[in-house]
This record gives structure tokens, C-alpha cells and sequence, in this order.
């Protein structure tokens, strides 16, 4: 795979006058006592985002985005410069403005040679060509005539669809040369119903590491149109959620965000080697229930959290965070591997160029269970059932964590009753993940939307779940 | 430093050639914003220094008319070259985007006339040395506060300056430079089996405006140590007193439903409220622009056009909406020079103070912080997870934590009691805190 390197050199490098050579003397210049590490990120970013609505095609823009950060580690200290400049005299001033967080020292020679991605879990292919614009506008705009074909009581449409072309290439002074060429695409489907004055929404969507004709596959955009409809119906006749802590039962799939927020954060490396997450200091001690393992992966072929190489060039990973209750394992980055004396997992994500890279999740689930969702469900005498949500939150520290239902229904004496209206679940993760007592047989991925952010950073991420049930959580309805 | 009015003829030269390239290119009308902004940032951590970033952002951005079909496009790269391929970009959309009549520049007779110099830009020039040097003070500061205090995140400094220019095809052209330096802590303490952590911050204009490196350690310890043993509330209804940093939030919420984007696509919850009691008879709400030195203020929104004092509530009734040009076009309105949003919005305060509100409040909820995103901009409803402290006999009894406060935000803001004086100044919205009658607590 080294055509992943040949294509990043050409795109990045070459297109500026670059050098592997140019390379070299940089990645000289951050050498030196005292430097621990030291890495060039350079990327190219090629983003087109087209949005319908009312029928019409609003908007179609274009960014290109390119640059290189560099980084230098020296202890538990790092030095940051970055540029959109690509140009030597910039790029070295760059350098030594990072390179000043180690003093003195002599530079060694560096020479970079590539290392191949262990493996290729999307094609590396630009996205934004796959589809001609006049077949881009008919996709939106069937999707959007789906949509309103559902139900007269949809009185507004809005779809957008964007693509991405990120090409990354990582050469560190230990002269390691890594590139990836990472395609994303998303489609999104907002859509307002109304009913005798009363107006709800409804959303959904997904994407992938492909080119846009995976909207047209299995009629996939089609379904996203069907999908918002259907929860903003839904919506049209919820009554107010409940008030105060019951049993919950969760969907599969996108509801994994519970464990984004509960678990995933608090197990990233650099809380832990700070000593600032509920987590810390728990290695090898019971942490959630027995029936509790959760992975992050980011080998998955083709999924929107996925990566072949994080962004410090390590490939990525299939990490047990959590095996029948047990903490495992945090995910980690080079800094905070190092400083722990273990191994990168492979989570050490950025935003961008303009970005230090930090320990992020990337596909992170949980591992089926043994029973049938409808056997879970039917354990409720009264309690709530959720099966779509926005975002959430947590407060690391406290373990504290927030997810919003954006769908849910009422479950009494064993059956699912009424739609309730939107309500935000707070609970503690090591709490919650311990209240866990039933694990469905029906694991589900998320369709492709997440996004995660962290400490401003922004970075796709994919989550999952089977329908699982908390014995006791907090629900933000309005009724007691 | 070199002369900023010197980089900012260069800039305002990038956008002129922006647009004759857009014109040469066939398009009608074009508009262009550029951006330069370069900054140090520097943390520590436990004594030590942590990170030092030098940030250096540039931004492009260009739009297209050809007559009412639009496209976009934006870049990171000045370079000539760049330009040429980025307006070409927009092109390329504009001839597949619908025709769209409300599409389309600002009314040529709208643009700002007078720039004045609204007194936004002072670099603080602060060394690498000496921003490390404040840090460490800060987070010191916090550490030595109290013992409980074990950890830290560390205590972080900023300083950015940056100019921006836009200008568009009917000849309107404006730029400025502007300067923010900031200096946050964050730290951990730890009681018994409960560990908290908070922060705090101070943010400005002029470096020496910021309140002091200590001051901010000992706050963001004394908010940490404030949480510490936080219990939870049994499920209730009670009276809830947003503290102004998270007031801020609902004034935003507020704001968000009268936009013209929301209303056009009917949706938001205060849809066909002109005229109509949004608050309590007691309640004036207006926007600043033009305010000497203030966080958002600008002679000009993003479309050109003259920015002006307006009122949003006037004895509690919705007087207006916040509009651009193309929402304002498509609810038959005119533009209220809003596009880019509100440049500092203020409600009137009250009398009390935090500790009259406190009185007020007499038994109920102070809320400190706010979790999730559970605003739903349609219907008003509201569901978030809250922490904060329980108030008895108008005192502050214990911190509570991992609870929720539910509503309508119509309902909140129609039962809004008091704003109080204590009004937070760091953010463009500002808010004394909020006295809301009556919310759903959910919890044990």
C-alpha cells in the first residue's frame, strides 16, 4: 500500500515543489537532546457540501483546506507550529518555533522511508467526482420527493449531502513515513410535519468511507427520507416524558452513544495519565457489569469511524476497552502511550493540520448479549424505551454523563405504550455501566453520523450497541 | 508587528481581485470575505509547561451570483493561483443551484456608509516567557488555594489578533483588525469518594483587561471545591435561578427562535410571536452593535450592511426578528443587518444582586452548570442535565448534581421573575442570572 504514500507525495508534496529530501532536513531540524518525539502532518483536504431545500437547490459550496503541523515532544511537554504555507523557508520557521520547547542539543540526520498501512479498509478514492452534479441534484432531489411523498402533514424538507477527500502524510524523526487517503460521505434529512397547529421533526441519515453512489445502493437516501418522516410522525403524538429515575431500555444501534459518553471518553489515554477520569487508577478492576465488553475498532472495512493509520501514522486497532466487566484497556496516543510505558492503540486522532493530535475513540460498541430484545423489553413493569438520540456530554471527572432520546416510548407492564417527547438521560458511568442487566443478541452499528468533539476538536466516529437495559436512570421528562 | 494597515490594504486588494475575477468569470454580483488571524497559546500543567502552539489561520471565502443562482467556495490558500481556482469552484455550483428569487446580495441602498473605528484591536505582544510565566501564577494560584485541591488540568493562556475584510460587487468594502487574550484554569479536588473538577476564565480585548492571574486560580479552585460531595434531589417542581454564565445560554435559545432562518422553515417556537408577550412585562431586550471595544461589535454584518441599536423585547413583546437578507426576502421582510447573527445583545437587570436573588429564590434551585444539548428549537421543549447547588431560606445549603431541569421555553421565559445585576461580561450575549418560576427537577 505504499501507493497511499505515492498518492499523499504527489497530492501534498509534489504539487508545491516538495522533497522527500526537504523532508529529511526538517525532520533534522527537530532533532536533538531532549526530544522525546517529533512529527510533520501534512494534509489536503477537499470537502463539497450541496444542500436542497424547499425543493429547490439551495446551495453548493467547495472548501480546499491544506497545510502541515509540526510537533515536537520533549517529556510531557510538547511545541506546536503549523502553516498553511507549503513552502520551505515557512515551513522551517515553523519548525524552529516548535522545535524551541527542547533547548540545545546537536541535530542528527533524519531519512525518511515509507512503511505500508497494514491494510486497506476503504479505497483511496476522491469522492467528489463519483457522481456527476446533475446526478448529485436528481439523488437530492429524489430523496427529497420521497420524503414528501410519505405524508401531506410534511411541510418542510431540507437535505444535504457532503463529501470529503482528506489526504494525511505523517513523517516522524524516527524516519517513518505514513499517508492515508481517507473518503467520507454523509447524507442528512431534516424534515417538519405538522398537525393541527402542532409541528415536530424528525432526522436521519449515514454515510461511509465510500464515494456518494453508496446513497443509491440499497436505496439508502430513499430510507433516510422514510426514516425522518417516520420519527417526526411519531413525535406528532407524543405525550410528555416522565420525570424522575425507572429502568431504560435502549435500542440498538445509534443509542450506542451511551457508551461514547458513559465509558469512552473516561478510557481515552490522557485523562488517565493525568489522573483526571472516574477511570483512572482502575486497570484490571470490575468497572460495569458481567455482561459488559466494549471494543473500540477502528478496523471496521469502510466505516465512517474507521482509519487505516491514526494520524500519528500507527495502525489502526480492534481494542477490548472493557471485557465482561473489566477494565482492559484506555486508548491511547504516542505522548500518552509513551508516558504510560504502553503501546499506541492507534486512537491518536486530530481535527486537522492546525491540530495537536490527542487519544480518540473510533468505532466504539458494545459486544452482543444472549437475549432477545422483545424478552427485554417485556422485563419492564414501567419504564422508558429509546431508540434515537442527539448529542450528549460528560464531565470526565465526575464520571457525570448526559445523552438526549429524541425518540422514546413509554413501556408498561411489559409492552411498549405511547411516544413520549424528547428528554435529556443523566446518570455516572461507572454507575450506569454496573446497572446494566440485560444484553440484547442484537448488535447494530450507527448509520454513519457521529461526530465527536473533544477539547475543539471535532472528528467522525462511529457507535453501537444491542439493545441493552439500565436497571435505573435518570429521565428529564416533565411529568411526575 | 508590522503596520497593520498596511496588511489590511493587502487584504482588502486579495477581496477587489476576488471580485474582478468572479466578474471576468461571468458571474453577476459576488461577495467576498478574507481573514487573517495569528495567535500563541500556551498551557501548563502541575508547574510545568504543557504545550506551545503558534497558530497562523488564514481564510478565503467567496459567493457567486449568476442572477439568482448561487455557489461557494472557500480556501485556506491566498495565493493568486488559489484565487482563480476558488472563484472557478463557485462558478461551477452556480450553474447547477436553482434559481432562487430570494437569492442575491443585499440591497445595494442597505451597505454601511460610515466604518468608524469601534476600538477592537489591541495586540498585547505578550513573549513566550512571560505568557508561561502568567500560567504557572494561575494554576498556582488555584493549587495553593486549598488541599483538597489534588490535580490539575492546567491553566492556559491565548492571545490572538486578526483582520478581517469583505467586500462585495455593489462597491461596498469594509475591513478591521481585532485582537482577544484569554487565561483559563481548570482543576481537581477530591473529598472522601468525590471527585470534581471545574474552571473558570477571563477573556478580553486588551491584555490588561483581563482579570488578574490569581483571581482566576482561586475562582476556578474555588468552583471546584464548591462541588465537592454533591448529592442528588428526589424528583420535585421547584423555582430554578440560572447563575448568568448559563443564563447566557437560554438569551441564545431566545435568539435562535427569532431568527429568520428558523421562521422561514417554520421552525421555531416562536413562529408569528411579532407583536405578541414573549416575557414579562419587565423585559427589554436589545443589540449593540456599534459598541466601543465590545466582543462582537461591527459597523457592518456579513452581507455589508449597516448594523444599528435595535430592540428585540420592549415591555416584554417581540418587536422584531433577527433577519438577513435572503430570510428577510423570504418572509417579505427587510434585512435587520443580522446576517453573521446578533453583536451584542443585552437584557435589562433587575435590582438584586446574587445574593437578593438568592432571597427571592428563597427555596429552590441554583443552577451552575448545564449538560447536553436537549433544546428542542421547534417546540420550546427543554430537557437538560443540570448541577448546582440546593438554596433553602434564601442560603445556599449543598451542591447537587446529576439531575434534570425540564420545561417549555415559553413557558420559562413568560415566567421569568428576575434578572439579576450580576451580569457576565465575558460572552457578546449578556445576562444578569435568571429567576424562572417554576421547572420540573428529575432525579432520585
Amino acid at each position: 500500500m505504499s501507493d497511499l504514500i505515492q498518492i499523499a507525495q504527489q497530492n501534498i508534496l509534489t504539487s508545491v515543489g516538495l522533497m522527500e529530501r526537504d523532508l529529511d532536513r526538517m525532520l533534522g531540524e527537530l532533532t536533538g537532546q531532549g526530544v522525546d518525539a517529533a512529527d510533520i502532518y501534512f494534509q489536503t483536504s477537499r470537502l463539497e457540501s450541496w444542500v436542497l431545500e424547499d425543493g429547490i437547490i439551495k446551495e453548493g459550496s467547495h472548501n480546499i483546506e491544506q497545510g502541515a503541523g509540526i510537533r515536537v515532544i520533549s517529556g510531557e511537554k510538547t511545541g506546536f507550529a503549523y502553516s498553511d504555507e507549503l513552502q520551505l523557508p515557512v515551513l522551517t520557521e515553523a519548525a524552529r518555533a516548535a522545535r524551541a520547547i527542547a533547548r540545545g542539543g546537536a541535530e542528527q540526520k533524519v531519512k525518511v522511508s515509507g512503511s505500508p498501512a497494514p491494510r486497506q479498509l476503504y479505497e483511496p478514492i476522491n469522492p467528489l467526482p463519483s457522481l456527476s452534479e446533475v446526478d448529485k441534484i436528481d439523488l437530492l432531489q429524489r430523496v427529497d420527493a420521497e420524503a414528501r411523498r410519505q405524508d401531506p402533514r410534511v411541510k418542510q424538507v431540507i437535505v444535504s449531502l457532503v463529501g470529503v477527500q482528506d489526504i494525511v502524510l505523517v513523517a516522524d524523526i524516527d524516519g517513518r513515513l505514513s499517508a492515508d487517503v481517507r473518503p467520507l460521505v454523509r447524507m442528512n434529512v431534516h424534515v417538519i410535519a405538522e398537525q393541527g397547529g402542532r409541528r415536530e421533526q424528525g432526522t436521519s441519515g449515514g454515510g461511509a468511507r465510500e464515494d456518494f453512489n453508496y446513497f443509491s445502493r440499497e436505496e439508502r437516501g430513499l430510507g433516510y427520507a422514510r426514516e425522518a418522516v417516520r420519527q417526526a410522525l411519531v413525535n406528532l403524538d407524543a405525550v410528555e416524558a416522565p420525570a424522575g429515575t425507572m429502568p431504560v431500555v435502549l435500542g440498538p444501534g445509534w443509542p450506542g452513544v451511551l457508551l461514547h459518553e458513559a465509558v469512552g471518553h473516561g478510557l481515552e489515554g490522557d485523562f488517565n495519565r493525568k489522573g483526571t477520569s472516574a477511570f483512572s487508577g482502575r486497570m484490571g478492576e470490575k468497572v460495569a457489569a458481567e455482561c459488559v465488553t466494549v471494543v473500540d475498532d477502528g478496523t471496521l472495512p469502510g466505516r465512517r469511524g474507521s482509519l487505516n493509520i491514526d494520524d500519528e501514522g500507527t495502525p489502526s486497532q480492534y481494542t477490548v476497552l472493557i471485557e465482561n466487566g473489566v477494565l482492559k484497556r484506555y486508548m491511547q496516543d504516542r505522548l500518552n502511550a509513551r508516558l504510560m510505558k504502553v503501546d499506541s492503540t492507534g486512537n491518536g486522532r486530530r481535527e486537522s493540520y492546525a491540530h495537536l493530535p490527542m487519544p480518540r475513540m473510533t468505532n466504539t460498541y458494545m459486544l452482543a448479549g444472549q437475549h432477545k430484545p422483545e424478552e427485554i423489553i417485556a422485563s419492564v413493569d414501567r419504564g422508558l424505551y429509546a431508540v434515537n438520540f442527539g448529542g450528549g456530554q460528560v464531565d470526565i471527572t465526575s464520571g457525570r454523563f448526559v445523552f438526549s432520546a429524541s425518540e422514546a416510548y413509554l413501556i408498561e407492564k411489559g409492552k411498549i405504550t405511547r411516544p413520549v417527547k424528547g428528554a435529556t438521560l443523566i446518570g455516572n458511568g461507572p454507575e450506569a455501566m454496573n446497572r446494566i442487566s440485560m444484553v440484547g443478541d442484537d448488535l447494530k452499528l450507527d448509520a454513519g453520523v457521529g461526530v465527536c468533539g473533544k477539547e475543539g476538536q471535532s472528528v467522525p466516529v462511529g457507535v453501537g450497541q444491542p439493545t441493552l437495559k439500565l436497571d435505573g436512570m435518570t429521565v428529564g421528562g416533565t411529568e411526575q | 508587528m508590522i503596520d497593520i494597515a498596511v496588511r489590511q490594504q493587502e487584504l482588502q486588494q486579495l477581496v477587489e481581485d476576488l471580485l474582478q475575477e468572479a466578474r471576468r468569470q461571468g458571474a453577476s454580483d459576488a461577495e467576498a470575505a478574507v481573514s487573517r488571524d495569528a495567535g500563541l497559546s500556551v498551557s501548563v500543567r502541575l508547574g510545568e509547561i504543557e504545550t506551545i502552539e503558534h497558530t497562523r489561520d488564514n481564510g478565503l471565502g467567496v459567493t457567486v451570483y449568476f442572477g439568482q443562482r448561487k455557489g461557494s467556495a472557500s480556501t485556506s490558500d491566498l495565493s493568486p493561483q488559489a484565487i482563480k481556482e476558488t472563484v472557478k469552484a463557485a462558478c461551477n455550483f452556480a450553474r447547477y443551484t436553482s434559481e432562487d428569487p430570494c437569492s442575491g446580495l443585499a440591497d445595494e441602498g442597505l451597505m454601511a456608509r460610515d466604518l468608524p473605528d469601534l476600538d477592537l484591536y489591541h495586540p498585547w505582544g505578550v513573549s513566550v516567557e512571560e505568557a508561561i510565566e502568567q500560567a504557572i501564577r494561575c494554576e498556582t494560584a488555584a493549587r495553593d488555594r486549598d488541599p483538597r485541591i489534588i490535580n490539575s488540568e492546567g491553566a492556559s493562556l491565548s492571545t490572538h489578533d486578526g483582520l478581517q475584510v469583505y467586500g462585495n460587487t455593489h462597491g461596498f468594502i469594509g475591513g478591521y483588525p481585532s485582537s482577544r487574550h484569554s487565561l483559563s484554569c481548570s482543576v481537581v479536588a477530591r473529598e472522601d469518594d468525590s471527585m470534581q473538577r471545574d474552571y473558570w476564565y477571563t477573556l478580553s480585548r486588551r491584555g490588561e483587561q483581563l482579570q488578574s492571574a490569581e483571581a482566576v486560580g482561586r475562582e476556578a479552585a474555588q468552583r471546584t471545591l464548591a462541588r465537592l460531595k454533591a448529592r442528588r434531589l428526589s424528583t420535585r417542581q421547584a423555582p430554578v435561578l440560572f447563575q448568568a454564565d448559563v443564563a447566557v445560554g437560554l438569551l441564545r435559545s431566545f435568539i435562535g427562535a427569532i431568527r429568520g432562518s428558523a421562521l422561514y422553515r417554520k421552525a421555531s417556537f416562536l413562529l408569528d410571536h411579532q407583536g405578541k408577550p414573549v416575557f414579562p412585562e419587565f423585559v427589554e431586550i436589545h443589540e449593540e452593535p456599534l459598541l466601543r471595544g465590545g466582543l462582537a461589535s461591527a459597523a457592518y454584518d456579513s452581507e455589508g450592511v449597516a448594523t444599528r441599536r435595535q430592540c428585540f423585547i420592549q415591555d416584554g413583546i417581540l418587536q422584531g426578528y433577527v433577519l438577513d437578507s435572503y430570510a428577510a426576502r423570504k418572509l417579505g421582510l427587510q434585512t435587520t443587518g443580522n446576517a453573521g447573527g446578533v453583536r451584542n445583545l443585552r437584557i435589562n437587570s433587575g435590582k438584586l444582586d446574587h445574593a437578593g436573588l438568592l432571597k427571592t429564590l428563597d427555596s429552590g434551585l441554583l443552577v451552575t452548570e448545564l449538560m447536553g444539548q436537549g433544546v428542542n428549537m421547534v417546540t420550546g421543549d427543554y430537557s437538560r442535565g443540570a448541577a448546582g447547588f440546593w438554596v433553602e431560606n434564601g442560603e445556599i445549603q449543598y451542591p447537587v448534581e446529576e439531575i434534570t431541569i425540564a420545561g417549555n421555553l415559553r413557558d420559562m421565559f413568560l415566567g421569568l421573575r428576575e434578572i439579576g445585576t450580576d451580569v457576565e461580561s465575558r460572552t457578546s450575549v449578556q445576562t444578569g442570572s435568571w429567576l424562572i418560576e417554576r421547572m420540573m427537577i428529575a432525579g432520585e
